[in-house]
């Protein structure tokens, strides 16, 4: 009981001067730029929210602005055994009393993409997985609510 | 076990458009065991970060205070190395955050944000100001408890953890929905320092203990 998990509160909408650190946003200088817009469910924008991205000891914190756009550059992941590339993307915002965590596929990697077991299981939803190739830059949106909501991972029963 | 809040909590009003209406998508354990853990080399700690009290030309103004505690993993066992970051309000319960425009005044010896790192024992330090109480529109004569924000790392993804820690005794505990969505009385108190008159330093601050446990486990430490 006592090793309980601590529980989670929200990161609250005051954390900006706080978690941004300097050149948060690139992991790497060499890698994939990502952008993206962090959405609720009325598909406005999420002005106080941020995203954690990671693979492979890189890692990239990014606020979101006021429309809700956030971006890093990170190298790109190798494949693991049985999955095909991806980052792992975790989400905080005023509003989110847990973080969320998804995972970001590429949209070139259309074999591997196939055989995923992941996005096999999110079935009809896994295309809100796979980001877009858009004039070099690669778009992940993130929805966190509504008819095409982000396929989110639970992770508070992992040991 | 466990003590978390869900996502849509609507006392909490900013919950409603941002917690997501499907069901999280559950996986075997090892398609994230195999992940590396989130990875926070590249965030600077300073020898002083820990000290919010002297990152200014003068004394802040407030009650000085030192928070202390363990991070520890799901097996009880310290979380060494591993990054705490805190940012809070100044005692007049006024963020530096532009996006604070709570009419309380600012304080030019006080910025509110601190880093360290946990040490051999999984033990965390920081010296501080206790935060003031401020008010917030989520409904009518809302005031947030005082506060201080905690992100911590830890060895896993589903290690990562922000929460906030509150004080012993505040009465504004039980008005505060962010607090009460929790359900278990026993995971809110989880979130509630104990004053503790061992951290306490003499004639200077005022000492509070508070642990925090880390889902998952550190990699098994080789025997000899």
């Amino acid at each position: 009981m006592s090793n309980a998990p601590t529980p989670s509160q929200t990161v609250g909408p005051f954390f900006g001067f706080a978690l941004p650190f300097a050149d948060g946003e690139n992991a790497a200088a060499i890698g994939v730029r990502v952008e993206g817009q962090l959405l609720d469910g009325a598909g406005e924008p999420v002005p106080d929210g941020l995203i954690e991205v990671a693979q492979n000891g890189e890692f990239a914190r990014s606020g979101t602005d006021a429309e809700g756009a956030y971006h890093f550059v990170i190298g790109k992941p190798a494949p693991k055994p049985g999955q095909a590339p991806h980052l792992e993307v975790t989400v905080f915002a005023r509003g989110l009393l847990r973080r969320l965590t998804t995972r970001m596929y590429f949209p070139e990697e259309v074999a591997a993409n196939a055989a995923d077991p992941v996005l096999e299981l999110a079935g009809d939803r896994r295309d809100t997985l796979i980001a877009r190739a858009d004039n070099g830059v690669l778009r992940f949106d993130i929805r966190l609510q509504g008819g095409d909501e982000t396929v989110f991972f639970e992770l508070e029963r992992l040991r | 076990m466990t003590f978390e809040p869900p996502f849509l909590y609507p006392d909490y009003r900013s919950t409603l458009l941002r917690a997501p209406a499907r069901p999280l998508m559950r996986l075997p354990d090892e398609w994230f065991e195999a992940s590396a853990g989130p990875a926070f080399g590249r965030i600077p700690v300073g020898p002083d970060d820990a000290d919010l009290t002297r990152q200014h030309a003068g004394q802040p103004l407030g009650e000085r205070i030192i928070v202390t505690g363990r991070v520890l993993d799901s097996e009880g066992r310290p979380v060494r190395g591993t990054l705490v970051e805190v940012w809070q309000c100044n005692a007049a319960g006024r963020y530096v955050d532009p996006a604070d425009q709570h009419p309380a005044p600012l304080d030019p010896n006080f910025t509110g944000a601190g880093r360290c790192l946990t040490d051999d024992r999984g033990c965390y330090r920081f010296t501080s100001v206790k935060p003031g109480a401020y008010p917030w529109r989520n409904h009518h004569n809302a005031w947030r408890p005082a506060h201080i924000h905690f992100s911590v790392f830890g060895p896993t993804l589903a290690s990562r953890l922000v929460t906030q820690m509150y004080f012993p005794g505040d009465p504004l505990l039980a008005h505060d929905p962010i607090l009460a969505s929790i359900p278990d009385p026993r995971g809110r108190e989880r979130l509630v320092a104990a004053f503790d008159p061992a951290v306490t330093e003499p004639e200077w601050a005022l000492g509070y203990s508070w642990d925090i446990v880390l889902r998952g486990r550190q990699a098994t430490p080789r025997e000899a």
